[in-house]
């Protein structure tokens, strides 16, 4: 009987690991795909069937300039929305954390509808509101739109993060002499740091990967996305493919160099998040999650 | 709230300063186009395209053109496969990832995670690239000779019912992560050993307990899949669209705004309902935000 049971045990941790395998196996099998057709010798549109290795396409795509100054739009959009989102996020965060006034509840509902509204009625509201404002669109109007749509996404990291937050730190920076602002960034800034960087990783990421609000408000800039969405119908050249497994090498290589700052990160947050639900039944348990996500 | 509390004078400054920007950044653009989209969706237009500010109920009448009806039907149907293969396929897979393999869940999570880094239309591409007619999938079946002509794989409803499946999977599979993540071990066991069999315990014991994963894994799924007309153009090629395509069509220059706007508020409409079904049964706004 125990020995069954072993058995059985044993083979459902077996079928788990294929179960897994497979799953895996189909979320990163069209990026092979990618990287795989990034180096076929094929010159025939839809460049889909294999006609042998080359390296052709990473030499021409540093001469498809089109092609470039889109990633280089989507780039400088990425970075100037995370500064934006991250900023504004955190000082709202902190400032919703402190002061108690009306209409908490309103800013609450104006937060939740950029997360749960489907991305083409953000896209094309804002274009309705930008044509009859008459913004020209472009970079502008492209950082606005997504700006908007990461704001709501800083400001519930730094939120998760001030939930398990110690007020008496700050009072003891005061107490022993430092002034508002010197306990803001010497004391509040530092404890909110992880919250910050994960609000910031995520609106870069969801800047980069943004195709459908973009869509309705990039007038004639181009982003990465919207360039092969461009391109899609007559089938895109393998030289998009050499830029997204050289985007890809890059962001891989990123993690491994940070990995020491990046999985500790990752762990906070998800222990942040499990800490916020057992506040409420234990908190000698919250206590020790803190001190471990501390140290 | 009298204007000598001085706790009220001294805070009123350094909340306003704080909280301003953001709140009329997000009343500017958020809630202003919102009602611009409401107010479009009962305007006309002149023989030139142009929105007039003539005030109708037509929009809302030629929603229920049959044509539009059926790709409603066809968009709900899409979006609710999906969401349930994207269920039955992640709750198993996150059960794993969180319980099982747990000394190495940090690792396979972020593996759930790195596929986002690729540009989603990029991936979906591949996909098409994949399962093209003259793609990796065919030429490999014909030269095995398993077929002699390309199978169409392609533009039909399975395709769109794929990429949605493909794109969305993480956004079902992370709340039900965390969700499972938090079951009390001891009650697990306390059902077996009390002598309930393996299924009686998973529907009695452990679903009941992740409810809230279900719940907004299912609504970060299901709404999405109703807007997302890039998959559908991609793998479905025309034959399978969603309600976001009709209002996309509707967008594009030259094109009757005021009907799409009537098309978002459909939209909307639907997002609101499910939000509140979500909100009756206890689920959390914020744990929809990451």
């Amino acid at each position: 009987m125990a020995l069954k049971r072993q058995l059985r045990e044993k083979l459902r941790h077996r079928g788990g690991i294929v179960y897994c395998a497979i799953i895996y196996g189909v979320l990163f099998l069209p990026i092979a795909v990618i990287v795989a057709n990034s180096f076929n010798a094929t010159d025939t549109k839809p460049y889909m069937s294999w006609k042998g290795f080359t390296f052709d396409w990473y030499a021409r795509l540093f001469s498809d300039k089109s092609l470039l100054s889109s990633f280089g739009n989507t780039m400088v959009l990425a970075i100037a929305t995370t500064i934006i989102a991250t900023v504004m996020g955190t000082i709202v965060a902190v400032g919703m954390y402190r002061y108690m006034f009306r209409g908490k509840g309103i800013i609450d509902g104006l937060l939740y509808i950029p997360v749960v509204i489907p991305e083409i009625v953000m896209g094309i509201s804002l274009l309705v509101l930008f044509t009859s404002i008459h913004l020209p669109q472009g970079m502008p109007s492209l950082v606005i739109a997504h700006v908007t749509f990461c704001l709501p996404f800083v400001i519930f990291n730094v939120r998760a993060r001030l939930d398990g937050y110690d007020q008496s730190l700050e009072e003891a920076s005061m107490d022993l002499g430092a002034n508002k602002l010197k306990t803001f960034f010497g004391v509040t800034l530092p404890m909110l740091a992880p919250g910050i960087a994960g609000g910031a990783l995520l609106s870069f990421t969801l800047s980069i990967d943004d195709v459908v609000v973009s869509f309705f408000v990039n007038g004639q800039t181009m982003t990465f996305p919207l360039k092969v969405m461009q391109s899609i119908k007559s089938g895109v050249a393998p030289d998009v493919n050499a830029l997204s497994t050289l985007i890809l090498i890059a962001t891989i290589l990123l993690v491994v160099l940070t990995q020491s700052k990046m999985v500790p990160n990752l762990v906070s947050k998800l222990r942040n998040r499990r800490s916020r639900a057992l506040r409420s039944q234990d908190c000698a348990g919250t206590l020790s999650v803190n001190l471990k996500e501390e140290s | 709230m009298k204007l000598g509390s001085h706790e009220f004078r001294s805070n009123t400054l350094p909340a306003a300063i704080t909280v301003i920007p953001a709140v009329a950044w997000l009343a500017l653009f958020v809630a202003i186009p919102l009602v611009y989209i409401l107010v479009m969706s009962f305007c006309s237009i002149d023989e030139y395209y142009n929105v007039t500010l003539q005030l109708t109920l037509g929009n809302y009448e030629n929603l229920l053109n049959p044509s539009y009806v059926q790709i409603y039907v066809q968009s709900l149907v899409i979006a609710a496969l999906s969401t349930i293969i994207c269920l039955v396929l992640g709750y198993p897979f996150a059960y794993l990832i969180s319980r099982t393999f747990k000394e190495h869940k940090i690792i396979l999570y972020m593996l759930v995670i790195i596929p986002f880094w690729t540009n989603s239309l990029i991936r979906i591409y591949g996909w098409r690239t994949f399962l093209g007619a003259s793609g990796f999938l065919n030429t490999a079946l014909m030269s095995l000779h398993v077929v002699n002509e390309p199978v169409d794989f392609l533009f039909n409803q399975g395709a769109t019912i794929l990429g949605m499946t493909y794109d969305l999977f993480p956004f079902m599979v992370l709340p039900l992560y965390t969700a499972i993540e938090k079951l009390d071990e001891s009650q697990i066991e306390a059902s077996s050993d009390l002598g309930a069999r393996g299924l009686a315990t998973l529907f009695k014991v452990v679903v009941p307990q992740t409810v809230s994963g279900i719940f907004s894994g299912c609504i970060m799924v299901f709404i999405p899949s109703l807007g997302a007309f890039y998959i559908s153009d991609i793998l479905g090629g025309g034959n399978s669209d969603v309600i976001g395509n009709l209002i996309q069509r509707q967008f594009q220059s030259g094109n009757n705004w005021p009907l799409g706007a009537a098309l978002s508020i459909i939209l909307i409409a639907i997002t609101l309902l499910l939000v509140k079904v979500y909100q009756r049964s206890g689920g959390d706004m914020e744990s929809l935000g990451v």
